[in-house]
């Protein structure tokens, strides 16, 4: 009986998390009349209470056919998102995936303490760095252009990690005889290597995505010019007065993270718990 | 010039191919610009860390910084234990877990709207208190911020630290506890006295992680409550924003060297948890 009313609770907790979710996701179709007789309060247009009605009562897609064809500036923005993702993973694949092979499978002079580095960079927050990166790329004119974000972030340490673990699960004796059979180092690396550590690859692809298409404070410092910006930050900037568009633009935002993430979920949970516990 | 060639193709194929474009681009976007900010922050010998540490906005950053950890993180720790507790040998374990680490996957700037409808002071959040009776809290404007924050941190984070803690409690060897049955246990004492020591290296990483993982919160803080939030929720990042605002190089200088220095002792207490190389 006991451990019934525990279970449930943990449903309950379950819905409790996914509520806001929920109401931006309904939240989307209710007509700009709704939305502003329930944010009045918030918006400043009124005084009284929010009042939110979880199911809209004349759902509409009117918010998302004005986003869609007639905000232009919408389109910019979300590619802005999709370029700066699209590169910062791909460079992360080039850069990363060979250096993680390297710290698991050769042995050289100074490993343990380039690594000791690695893991460091790693835990530093974005404060730390905040500086020593501006001036660097201020050093390289690259500030206010999209590879100030795209740049740093490619040579993430964070990527580097999570594949040393799965490659380090690769065994010994299959490098070994590989090599014994006369295959060079990049052709046990593309034929050994990389098909047997590609779930620590598609761990990194898929945590990566969810931080990076959640990037705040990089694109916040180096970029100023608000038509370079990514979606994380012209969101909040869109006017209240316009809820219903503001609410629209979240929701186109957030399914491509929701797609990501249900389809890599078995990643994620391997990338979290990699992160997190020695093999 | 076969010679040349040859001596070429040694070279190219080289392991150092594997470790070099990384390296090269850590030293020059992180370590070399982290060694110019370390030299920038002698530029009058200790007087930076001087003004850095006398600054009142620098106390009040450290102190709501570390008050953040000290109190969100048992707070996540426990319940998500509680909450892993329950989920672990459930057989709804892989949809509870979906919905608990959903969170993680939605972009913080995507709320804003939501989290204000929540907290405003005529918000939602406040009318269901006032269902129990309680008053009307002003969640963005008044000390309650701090716990704002608090709840926005758990929400997020509660999946992630969940994982880990099944993760941990699946390494437990079952016959262990099984043997504390046979031996008239009740399940209470299995957890209390089999389960619970056995993960006591998986407590301190979480810890760790969840610590790092709560400096993430600036960008609900931010995103919400703009760059001079309410007192209680003014954070070391918003600090570091604002100095990088009003280009204060110096003061940043030598603050981001005194945090890097406890980053690092963080990170090697952790590699050490993490049992280094093998």
């Amino acid at each position: 009986m006991r451990m019934k009313v525990f279970r449930g609770m943990l449903f309950l907790i379950g819905i409790v998390i996914c509520l806001p979710v929920l109401a931006l996701a309904l939240g989307a179709l209710k007509s700009e009349r709704e939305l502003s007789d329930a944010l009045g309060a918030v918006i400043g247009a009124s005084g009284g209470k929010v009042s939110w009605h979880l199911l809209p009562f004349y759902p509409t897609g009117e918010h998302f056919w004005e986003l869609l064809f007639y905000t232009p500036e919408f389109f910019t923005v979300f590619w802005n998102s999709v370029k700066i993702v699209g590169c910062i993973l791909l460079g992360q694949m080039l850069v990363a995936i060979p250096a993680a092979w390297a710290f698991a499978k050769f042995s050289f002079r100074g490993r343990g303490a380039l690594y000791t580095v690695y893991v460091i960079l790693m835990l530093l927050p974005f404060s730390v760095m905040l500086l020593p990166s501006y001036l660097a790329l201020h050093g390289m004119r690259l500030l206010d252009t999209h590879l100030a974000v795209i740049l740093p972030a490619v040579f993430s340490t964070f990527p580097v990690f999570l594949m040393y673990r799965s490659f380090c699960a690769v065994p010994k004796e299959l490098y070994e005889a590989a090599k014994i059979d006369g295959a060079g180092e990049w052709q046990i690396f593309f034929r050994v290597g990389l098909p047997l550590g590609s779930p620590g690859i598609l761990s990194a692809l898929v945590l990566g995505f969810l931080e990076y298409w959640n990037m705040v404070e990089q694109p916040l410092a180096f970029l100023p010019t608000a038509s370079k910006w990514p979606l994380s930050l012209y969101l909040p900037e869109i006017d209240l007065q316009r809820a219903g568009m503001a609410l629209a633009a979240s929701v186109i935002t957030l399914i491509p993270a929701v797609f990501v993430f249900f389809m890599g979920q078995d990643y994620l949970e391997r990338g979290i718990v990699s992160s997190g516990m020695k093999e | 010039m076969v010679k040349l060639s040859r001596r070429w193709t040694c070279i190219w194929r080289s392991k150092i191919w594997f470790l070099l474009p990384g390296l090269v681009g850590v030293t020059v976007f992180a370590l070399l610009p982290f060694a110019d900010m370390a030299i920038r922050s002698f530029s009058n010998g200790i007087g930076n860390y001087r003004t850095v540490s006398g600054n009142g906005a620098f106390q009040l950053a450290v102190c709501n910084t570390l008050r953040f950890a000290g109190i969100g993180i048992p707070i996540l720790l426990v319940f998500s234990f509680f909450v892993a507790l329950g989920i672990y040998k459930s057989k709804w374990m892989r949809f509870l877990k979906s919905i608990y680490l959903l969170p993680m996957a939605v972009p913080t700037a995507v709320l804003v709207l939501i989290w204000k409808a929540f907290f405003h002071k005529a918000g939602l959040f406040n009318q269901l208190l006032a269902v129990f009776g309680i008053r009307e809290i002003d969640w963005l404007g008044s000390e309650a911020a701090f716990w704002t924050l608090i709840i926005s941190y758990i929400w997020k984070n509660l999946g992630y630290t969940v994982v880990l803690w099944i993760a941990g409690m699946m390494s437990v060897p079952e016959s262990l506890a099984e043997a504390a049955r046979v031996d008239g246990a009740t399940e209470r004492q299995c957890v209390r006295y089999v389960v619970l020591p056995q993960l006591k290296p998986v407590f301190y990483t979480i810890t760790m992680l969840s610590f790092l993982n709560s400096f993430k919160v600036f960008r609900e803080a931010y995103l919400v409550a703009g760059a001079y939030p309410q007192k209680s929720m003014y954070l070391l990042q918003h600090l570091f924003q604002n100095w990088f605002t009003n280009l204060e190089i110096d003061k940043m200088a030598a603050a981001g060297v005194l945090l890097a220095v406890f980053f690092v002792g963080c990170s090697l207490a952790l590699q050490r948890l993490w049992g280094g190389m093998n």
